[in-house]
């Protein structure tokens, strides 16, 4: 059987705070800093697996010790079969790693210069560099820029060459940490479109993706870890995380202006939940059932009402959706505003 | 087992690699050349008209020039190599290197052999100035023997220097205040200026570990058939088990900020 292409079993890392470093009120903070919490995670071969997780969450640090950067402080870890610990310099020709707003690279060397550069630390050949650098210049549209001095390129440009440094050293096992960092959405979309390539070309490949992005982890993963405090909250396909949080179907309708309480679609049998949120135009209705032949009865009592529907829809619940009942607030920080109404609640 | 044509291709490639910007770097930032060699020239004028003034022996003036020229050599061992892994921490590089299947003291003799080429550079043009200003000429006994002695000094003087780029990202602000220590004391201590042999015995000995130090005396002997405070032969062999020294306690250190920086995540964290 083929060994997992990255595998963990309770892995762990604390960090000794730096002596100095005071607490907001003046003591010292108490204890070392977990960023890591027995993390067991396993990644196949040929997955596109994607982490996500608001800042801190601990991301950094598990790629960093996927790529021998950093020891675990307990547990153990194994990238493509080798131990990451033991077998360091086994690893390191299979793998690279691209982080997001990275600022690598030599800003008095071009380009093509930069990335000839770190492709000969991994020992591929000039010629080959070369061909790989065209291809992975033409994918990101900096071809223009080849002979540039990095001194010279933006930020964006900047990050999309460090993006195509990840790539010139035909990797087995590739991190990309936040890679469309800071790009603007035509880029995006052409990365995201390489890496879904990159993976097809051939089987043997991985990639590990850490994102803040809901709609790219969903578009682009196979999988999905959702992690926070230095753990695990959860691990599926997206799919499947968002079956996790759809305990019931959940429509929405467009009604005319007008609609309000007195529809009472929460009193109505099989509706667990429901919301009205009046608009400008029109009243926007969520409504929760324990079953999608409720839909009938509340579409019979609106009418009924005297109100009218402009539109209905079956609302899929959404990654952020899943992320906010894993995690409590959204990746930006803010406090539970689930747009999946809650069990047994009603504002109506 | 990675085969070893394998480990030494990858060891040059990455060597080429890593000097590549410094190299390049001459051609496309040119201004260089007015502050890292003209200006040590007015240096080296200094003194080369106090020796005139004071009617000292002709070869003092071609002991200036040569001191001029090695010093160039020790500054850019002290504060660009010493410095080179922070600095490649703090721009993002460093993190790669490690990352990367080269081996670290390829990356480290990369930076060494651009900072060699780029002040071998600077030494010229200081020689060069010093001989058109004060007509001092040079008659080697051995150009073979003077070409490995100086090959040896940089080898141990670089060397060195690879011990120091580990040092200093080991102790961060803590080792700067150690170079500025160290930058005045060896001026004196190598003779950067003067013969060697006006030092007591005791101080010379402790000059010795500063590879510059043999260095110097030994191609001022070859240089000018000056007495040199050592036999030859001895400097020589001084400054062959100076480089292997440094070299290995180079390559220990390196391996050792490795293991403490994955340990203390002391590359990666920064306030770590």
């Amino acid at each position: 059987m083929e060994p997992s292409a990255i595998r963990t079993e309770e892995l762990t890392r604390t960090y000794r705070r730096p002596k100095k470093k005071k607490s907001d009120n003046g003591k010292d903070p108490a204890g070392d800093l977990v960023a890591l919490d027995g993390v067991s995670l396993e990644v196949r071969t040929g997955e596109l697996f994607g982490l996500l997780g608001p800042n801190g969450a601990g991301k950094t640090t598990l790629i960093k010790i996927l790529t021998t950067l950093l020891a675990p402080t307990s547990g153990r870890a194994w990238v493509d079969g080798l131990d990451v610990v033991q077998d360091a310099s086994a690893i390191r020709p299979r793998i690279n790693v691209v982080s997001g707003g990275e600022s690598s690279g030599y800003g008095v060397l071009t380009v093509r210069e930069n990335l000839w550069l770190f492709a000969q630390i991994y020992g591929v050949t000039t010629a080959d560099a070369m061909k790989r650098i065209d291809r992975m210049l033409d994918v990101v549209d900096l071809t223009d820029k080849a002979s540039t001095k990095v001194s010279h390129l933006s930020t964006g440009q900047r990050q999309k060459m460090n993006f195509c440094r990840g790539f010139i050293t035909d990797p087995k096992v590739l991190f990309l940490d936040e890679p469309t960092l800071g790009l603007d959405v035509n880029a995006a979309r052409s990365i995201r479109k390489f890496i879904r390539e990159w993976l097809a070309e051939r089987p043997d490949r991985t990639l590990l993706l850490t994102t803040h992005y809901m709609m790219e982890a969903d578009e682009l993963c196979d999988r999905l870890a959702i992690i926070d405090k230095g753990k695990v909250l959860a691990c599926d396909t997206p799919a499947g995380l968002k079956r996790q949080v759809q305990r019931y179907p959940i429509f929405e309708l467009t009604l005319a202006p007008g609609a309000d309480g007195a529809l009472q679609l929460d009193k109505l049998p099989g509706v667990h939940q429901a919301t009205l949120t009046p608009g400008p135009t029109s009243v926007n209705a969520q409504v929760a059932l324990e079953d999608e032949s409720v839909i009938g009865s509340v579409v019979q009592r609106v009418v009924e009402k005297g109100s009218r529907i402009l539109t209905l829809r079956n609302r899929e619940p959404t990654l952020e959706d899943v992320f906010i009942e894993l995690v409590g607030h959204g990746l930006d920080g803010e406090v539970g505003d689930s747009t999946v109404p809650a069990p047994n609640s009603s504002s109506e | 087992m990675i085969p070893l044509k394998s480990t030494i291709s990858l060891f040059l490639r990455t060597m080429i690699a890593r000097a590549y910007p410094r190299v390049v770097g001459v051609r496309r930032q040119p201004s260089w050349v007015l502050h890292e060699a003209l200006m040590p020239i007015l240096s080296i004028a200094a003194f080369g008209f106090i020796y005139r003034a004071m009617r000292a022996p002709e070869q003092y003036i071609g002991f200036v020039i040569l001191g001029g020229a090695m010093t160039a050599f020790w500054l850019n061992v002290l504060w660009s190599m010493g410095a080179q892994l922070y600095w490649e921490r703090s721009s993002g590089n460093l993190e790669l290197y490690i990352m990367a299947p080269a081996p670290m003291m390829a990356v480290l003799a990369g930076m060494a052999v651009g900072g060699m080429m780029l002040t071998c550079i600077r030494a010229t043009v200081i020689i060069t100035g010093g001989i058109l200003l004060f007509q001092v000429s040079f008659a080697p006994t051995s150009w073979a023997l003077l070409i490995l002695v100086f090959l040896l000094t940089l080898l141990a003087l670089y060397g060195l220097g690879m011990m120091f780029a580990s040092v200093f990202l080991l102790w961060g602000r803590e080792a700067w205040h150690i170079v500025n220590l160290l930058q005045e004391p060896v001026y004196l201590l190598t003779g950067m200026n003067y013969p060697l042999k006006v030092f007591p015995t005791f101080l010379a000995t402790v000059a010795a570990v500063i590879p510059l130090t043999a260095g110097m005396d030994a191609m001022r002997q070859i240089l000018f058939s000056a007495d040199g405070f050592w036999p030859l032969g001895v400097e020589v062999g001084l400054l062959a088990a100076l480089s292997v020294l440094f070299l290995f306690l180079a390559q220990r250190f390196l391996g050792y900020l490795e293991r403490r920086s994955r340990q203390e995540g002391r590359i990666s964290v920064k306030w770590q």
